[in-house]
């Protein structure tokens, strides 16, 4: 299949020709299929947030390309304004750029800018809100007076509005506690299922992606290090941990017990997945 | 990006104008700007430009960033010194339409640029040379006789210096939600005046919400650290007049007698 | 040893908006020993933080006591000694610093208090080693990481020299490496200097190595105990809407298959060591 969006030799300095410059991310090659569902990692000062912010033209690349669909999005002017779109990135902390008196305006604010018509409008918004779990009820409401998980939500929502191939979430669920997290994910695999739109999850939390996405993508030092499924990423934990990625648990209790010479594969990264190969050892055993 | 621009207009050094204490060259700017008012004839302009081609070389700030930071004032000047030019009676020297120029006119002109471009590149020196919260503090002492007379000053001091540690903070937040708004479509650029200005509410509310925020987490975090107001507090860094201070008052003073003196006898 | 926190009976209740009343903490009894390690952990709304604001007299009770340093903290006279002797840790790293200059920001407590120029600089010193973030004294805190910001915001409350130190969320908008650097910095004044620390959490790794792990549901305290014994209760966790560490996860499935583990084995070594005891 044709890749979605691509990255050829993406490279994007920061102050450039002044003493200040710095490489953000050098030589990115990347490409997304329809409907992929990918997680990248890595932490803070990796240049995974700069990378994102190339892919819907929010920042112009110091060198190398951006191709949606085939087609370089610095083309033509229409063509980068138009990737916004296309391209739906929901930012860290998206519930500080809520402005609207009333939800419904807030998550009409993106389809507005596409001049789309008052009903197709109205349709979206009503499937945006209902895809992140927020009720008729609160749509009149101002999202000042929702609760934080609530505001984090209709942001998100006011992203999926634009009914983007490819949705782009930087940590998501960044300070939310577990339940509210596991809600927002859910909400996002949820969009991806019955969409079919390509979804990239910015995350720090390994145990979060890991259960989630297809493919990998691990930034390190403006480069990306590691590419593959879970399961091939995992296995490689050591050097996960030597760029100070912190692996789930129960890959850690694996990692251990393989030390001490008990004969189970590495790349383990789920409590459910442990049980068996656990379990599986044990019949194993007991079978022999 | 906006997190590029400079504030405050601080280089730091460590010459002897660096090391000066701030009120010192608070009371200096004063002096200074006295000179500047002073002076009636050029040759008593001549101590003023001295004190200001000292101050220049000794805290080895480049005279380009006096000129840059000029530029945007440069109309202002223009102006000030065309209506001198036409609105100064005196002795004609040319006359056309309903202008006319006068010696005086020419004069006054020449003075009036001259008193503004010394006054703002003086100024400059001033916060060039000297740390904003240095400038608050030494605000806070030198104006503190006026707690007597019930003017807030240390209020007035930490709002200032609260201001100038989140500049920098809103920012990055501008910087942010402009990128979150952009990524829905939003248009900053295009438009005309009326759009513009609607266009920036979506950057305006939020930013206002959150300073607000801000505002209140930071109000709680002081009060839980036992800030209760002007009264009672220490510091820890005391402002201490050395010998240089000594020295730079002296070196004032004299100048602003020699503009006096150079007014009386000069040409 | 004595109590630094002696809560008798403690209720909260707040009006919203809408005129409605909610209540935040019903009916908790807590003592907490000076010196020691103290977590809580809780989701959203489960009042954790309202408790945290009890400790430092930010929140005054609507009903029963909190006496800090044996100080009630209704008494309007006492205020600045209960927040000197109990400082407190917010989330925000940037809405919590003072001043532009980081050594400056430190010594805003104790300027607050009076104390002398000299022995300001002194604990100045002081603290900003003890967070080790004494090379980044005269940086600019906005140029700083997260976790650093926090390092100076805990710098700033130990200058003041309290006996105990209350950090609500300290670790919520920070990333794995500054997480991990605040937890370092908090275990270690435990240890070192015998500061008693009240962490407040939603993030059960940081539980793990904490002397008592209270568990707050519903304004309530649901578990006490050593962290082991606490999250050995998966079941009345789940209950609660609480996850547990995924290592106690494992050994709680693997005892559902009539394999027999300790459910107290929580750090990763020690749930690798019964794992392998059983299995090898």
């Amino acid at each position: 299949m044709a890749p979605i969006i691509k990255t050829e030799g993406l490279t994007h300095l920061y102050s450039p020709g002044t003493p200040f410059e710095r490489i953000a991310i050098e030589n990115i090659d990347f490409e997304a299929v329809k409907g992929e569902f990918i997680g990248i990692i890595g932490h803070t000062g990796s240049g995974k947030s700069t990378f994102i912010q190339h892919l819907n033209g929010l920042l112009k690349p110091t060198g190398g390309r951006v191709l949606f669909d085939g087609e370089d999005i610095w083309s033509s002017k229409e063509k980068t304004h138009g990737v916004r779109f296309k391209v739906g990135l929901v930012f860290q902390y998206p519930e500080y750029q809520l402005f609207e008196e009333t939800v419904y305006k807030d998550i009409a604010f993106g389809p507005k800018n596409m001049k789309l018509t008052e009903a197709e409008i109205d349709a979206r918004v009503r499937e945006a809100a209902n895809f992140v779990g927020i009720g008729e009820d609160l749509l009149e409401k101002s999202p000042f007076d929702l609760s934080g998980g609530q505001k984090r939500r209709v942001a998100i929502a006011g992203v999926i509005a634009m009914r983007p191939d490819v949705l782009i979430l930087d940590e998501p669920t960044a300070g939310l506690d577990p339940e509210g997290s596991e809600e927002i994910l859910a909400n996002i695999k949820e969009y991806h299922r019955s969409m079919g739109s390509t979804v990239l999850l910015v995350t720090h939390s390994m145990e979060e992606v890991a259960r989630t996405v297809d493919r990998l993508v691990v930034f390190s030092g403006g480069h990306i290090v590691m590419s593959g499924t879970p399961h091939e990423i995992f296995s490689r934990s050591e050097e996960l941990e030597k760029i100070k990625l912190d692996v789930p648990e129960v890959t850690k209790v694996i990692a251990r017990l393989r030390e001490m010479g008990l004969d189970i594969p590495a790349s383990i990264y789920t409590v459910e997945q442990a049980k068996a190969a656990l379990m599986e050892l044990k019949g194993g055993r007991a079978n022999a | 990006m906006l997190k590029n621009i400079t504030l405050g207009q601080y280089f730091p050094g460590d010459t002897f104008i660096h090391r000066l204490d701030p009120r010192t060259k608070l009371i200096m700017t004063v002096v200074y700007i006295v000179m500047i008012f002073l002076a009636d004839n050029f040759s008593a302009y001549i101590p003023v430009v001295a004190l200001l081609l000292i101050c220049v070389f000794v805290s080895k700030i480049k005279p380009k960033l006096l000129f840059s930071g000029m530029k945007p004032l440069l109309i202002i000047i223009g102006i000030t010194a065309l209506i001198n030019l036409f609105y100064t009676s005196g002795e004609e020297l040319v006359s056309f339409w309903i202008f006319t120029i006068t010696k005086e006119g020419v004069r006054a002109a020449i003075f009036m640029m001259l008193r503004i471009s010394l006054l703002i590149m003086g100024t400059f020196m001033l916060t060039y040379t000297t740390a904003p919260m240095q400038i608050t503090d030494g605000l806070e002492t030198l104006l503190g006789p006026l707690k007597k007379i019930k003017v807030p000053v240390h209020e007035l001091a930490m709002m200032m210096s609260i201001a100038l540690r989140f500049i920098p903070t809103l920012i990055e937040e501008t910087d942010k939600i402009m990128s979150a708004q952009k990524a829905r479509g939003a248009d900053f650029e295009t438009g005309n005046l009326v759009q513009k200005a609607k266009a920036m509410l979506p950057l305006l509310i939020p930013l206002f919400i959150s300073a607000f925020r801000r505002a209140d987490e930071l109000a709680t975090a002081m009060e839980s650290r036992c800030y209760n107001g002007g009264t009672g507090r220490t510091k820890m860094k005391q402002l201490k007049y050395g010998y240089i201070d000594l020295i730079a008052a002296l070196i004032g003073m004299a100048l602003l007698a020699a503009v006096i003196l150079l007014n009386i006898f000069g040409l | 040893m004595s109590s630094i926190i002696e809560i008798r009976n403690l209720t909260f209740k707040y009006v919203n908006d809408e005129d409605q009343e909610t209540v935040a903490i019903d009916g908790l009894d807590l003592n907490i020993e000076e010196g020691s390690f103290v977590a809580i952990l809780g989701h959203n709304g489960s009042g954790k933080s309202t408790l945290a604001k009890h400790l430092n007299a930010i929140l005054r009770p609507t009903e029963g006591t909190v006496l800090v340093a044996g100080m009630d903290t209704r008494d309007e006279n006492l205020i600045t000694d209960i927040r000197r002797n109990v400082g407190m840790v917010f989330q925000n790293p940037d809405n919590q610093i003072v001043a532009n200059v980081v050594e400056d920001d430190v010594a805003f407590g104790p300027e607050n208090l009076g104390v002398e120029p000299e022995e300001i600089r002194r604990r100045v010193d002081e603290a900003l080693n003890a967070v080790d973030m004494w090379e980044y004294r005269s940086h600019a805190p906005h140029l700083l990481s997260g976790g650093q910001k926090q390092r100076v915001a805990i710098a700033g409350i130990i200058a003041m020299r309290p006996r105990c130190i209350v950090l609500d969320e300290p670790t919520a908008m920070l990333d794995p490496v500054g997480r991990a650097e605040v937890i370092e910095t908090i275990k270690r004044l435990n240890r070192e200097q015998g500061i008693t620390v009240i962490l407040i959490t939603h993030h059960m790794s940081e539980t793990i190595d904490a002397d008592r792990l209270i568990v707050m549901s519903h304004g309530k305290i649901i578990g006490d105990g050593k962290p082991a014994q606490v999250f050995s209760k998966v079941q009345a966790l789940r209950d609660a809407g609480l996850t547990v560490p995924e290592t106690t996860q494992l050994i709680f499935e693997l005892r559902k298959e009539g394999i027999d583990l300790p459910l107290e084995a929580l750090s990763v070594e020690d749930c690798a060591e019964a794992i392998y005891k059983a299995f090898a």
